[in-house]
């Protein structure tokens, strides 16, 4: 698939949200879809990476209860520190959701998108759960529902997620062998036993595909979420993105393991090692042969607000609702307006011709680069960079590879008032934290950068550039790649690296 | 004969939705047991349901005190580890 740079491009994204301009594969990546589908999709921030810079989505955190136990997975979900799935501050009755969902929706208008998505299993929380959407479909038929789900009760729910014009949905599936799943998820609860190992694995997976299946026939969309879990289920999920894809599933979504031991999962506690960016990169790309991947994810909490990247959760607590006069009817109106305005503009902007590259030697191999950027151009000093953005640039042009945080985690457990640990990487200054983040780039482009970072990014191999201030983002890695193409140093022949 | 909840408890509404004797209440700082209503499920499962579900280990116990779900039991976490991280308990 060719991935050209969209050169010139006004900054896309408006008042935060990813700060990237194009994430590249946008509109491409979604391309062997029927109409009707990509219709269903275009304004969704969470299934098409083209629309999460415009359009925002929201999750209300009625779900708390779960039917299975997943080993990436604290149940202890209360902790307001940190933005991973499973974690809430506080948790919503179906009223006081509606309530949050009206508000969220007047003050926010490019929000369309409305999620339960736990903490726990929403499917698990049948009535806190439909009662929530049945509520919302009366009165905010502009807003967009979708549910998360483990799978485990998919099959004795699909009914009822058709009747609330539920039309997407997605399950978590981690494996389709037992024996692997056995690894992954110590017990589920399962006409009213708890059924431990390989038994319990085996009935999840069964209902996970039965439910997929059930779902693709009722033409309701389905995304599947994996957890990429080093030496348990890595070349596995290889099997799992071809399955799903014959099933009907539309976007897979291949995630890294999150487990520090502050978490107090198993995984954290027992040292799971989390997977390289590299380690998911590659993985994403074996998978993509077969199924269209999803790589902008953030990976965000069970209660998120806003544009993906952002979170404005703190603005909508149940507080600051209870006073907020929300006049829903007309809101809705100009909600309208903002949409239609965000869909022309869209549009238009898929007219926009690509232009080839030239002066790039053939044979050049592709360079990784990373970007500290907000809205769509290099932006950001060095070190005021929440997350960087990793491109690729190749002779193909500039494609977009995925986020990286440098400040993913919570402080510790004193935080979370979990007892006493020992944060471990507190000997590691953030500066080192953050460059061994970008591990693999060979160029990190920022607005500035001071002299200290300076030495110890080159030493480790990354060259910084601040050259490119205030460009547009594919623009200035593309005006760089080409730069470093010039010299010859990317063709097999002059190159000491190992080609990427 | 009633099952009762500790401070373990993480108030996931779990157990309230499986209790066939809805005698599971929301209380601060977490859920209680009505004594009156619980059974321990005798007659309608052969598990209690509560436990059978409770993700969280020494949530749940008996009338004795003792865990129906004891440390390592639901994560297979080894308890020394249990013990290293603060998550270990002899007894309600």
């Amino acid at each position: 698939m060719e991935l050209p740079v969209i050169s010139n491009t006004a900054p896309a994204a408006e008042g935060g949200g990813c700060s990237s301009s194009g994430c590249g594969t946008a509109p491409d990546a979604l391309g062997h879809l029927p109409d009707h589908i990509r219709a269903k999709v275009q304004d969704h921030p969470c299934y098409s990476e083209e629309a999460h810079h415009y359009f925002a989505r929201m999750h209300v955190a009625v779900a708390p209860a779960c039917n299975i136990q997943c080993n990436y997975c604290n149940r202890k979900y209360d902790c307001s520190n940190e933005s991973r799935p499973g974690v809430v501050s506080e948790l919503l009755t179906p009223d006081q959701a509606i309530k949050k969902v009206l508000a969220v929706a007047a003050e926010i208008p490019q929000m369309t998108v409305l999620g339960i998505a736990g903490p726990g299993d929403p499917l698990a929380n049948p009535g806190r759960t439909f009662e929530t959407f049945e509520q919302l479909s009366a009165r905010a038929p502009d807003i967009k529902l979708c549910v998360s789900t483990n799978g485990l009760s998919l099959p004795q729910y699909v009914d009822e997620i058709a009747k609330h014009n539920i039309d997407h949905v997605t399950i978590t599936i981690n494996c389709v062998d037992p024996e692997v799943g056995a690894k992954i998820y110590p017990w589920i609860y399962w006409e009213n036993k708890r059924i431990f190992g390989i038994e319990g694995a085996r009935i999840l997976i069964e209902q996970q595909q039965k439910g997929l299946q059930m779902l693709t026939d009722r033409g309701i969309l389905v995304k599947v979420n994996s957890v990429l879990i080093p030496g348990v289920n890595d070349e596995h999920l290889k099997e799992v993105s071809k399955i799903v894809k014959a099933k009907g599933a539309f976007l897979h979504n291949v995630m890294p393991l999150i487990a520090e031991p502050e978490h107090g999962t198993y995984y954290g506690i027992m040292e799971q090692p989390e997977p390289t960016p590299e380690m998911l990169q590659d993985l994403q790309d074996a998978c993509a042969g077969d199924m269209a991947m999803m790589r902008h994810c953030r990976q965000c909490r069970a209660d998120a607000v806003g544009l993906l990247g952002e979170d404005r959760g703190d603005e909508f607590t149940l507080d600051k609702i209870d006073v907020m006069d929300v006049d829903y009817e007309a809101a809705m109106v100009r909600r309208k307006v903002v949409h239609d305005e965000i869909l022309e503009k869209l549009d238009a902007k898929r007219g926009i011709v690509k232009p080839k590259h030239e002066g790039i030697p053939e044979g050049s191999r592709p360079v990784l680069m990373a970007v500290a950027g907000k809205n769509g151009v290099v932006a950001e000093h060095f070190g005021h960079a929440k997350e960087f953005l990793i491109y690729e640039a190749s002779p193909e042009g500039v494609r977009f590879i995925s986020h990286r945080k440098t400040e993913l985690y919570c402080g510790g457990m004193d935080s979370c008032g979990d007892g006493d640990v020992v944060d471990e990487g507190a000997t590691e200054s953030l500066l080192d934290r953050n460059i061994r983040v970008l591990e693999g780039c060979e160029v990190v482009l920022c607005s500035k950068i001071g002299y200290e970072p300076w030495g110890k990014l080159e030493a480790a191999g990354i060259a910084p550039n601040g050259e490119h201030a205030m460009e547009p983002i594919e623009d200035a890695v593309m005006a760089v790649y080409k730069e470093i193409a010039a010299t010859g140093k990317l063709l097999a022949s002059a190159d000491g690296r190992k080609a990427a | 004969m009633a099952l009762q909840i500790t401070q373990s408890c993480v108030n996931c509404w779990a157990c309230v939705d499986v209790c066939p004797n809805d005698a599971i209440y929301q209380d601060t700082p977490h859920f209680l047991i009505d004594d009156g209503k619980c059974t321990e499920c005798l007659g309608d499962h052969s598990v209690p349901q509560c436990a059978a579900i409770c993700p969280i280990e020494m949530a749940i116990v008996d009338e004795l005190g003792v865990f129906l779900n004891p440390p390592g039991s639901l994560t297979g976490i080894p308890i020394e580890k249990l013990k290293e991280f603060g998550l270990w308990r002899e007894a309600a």
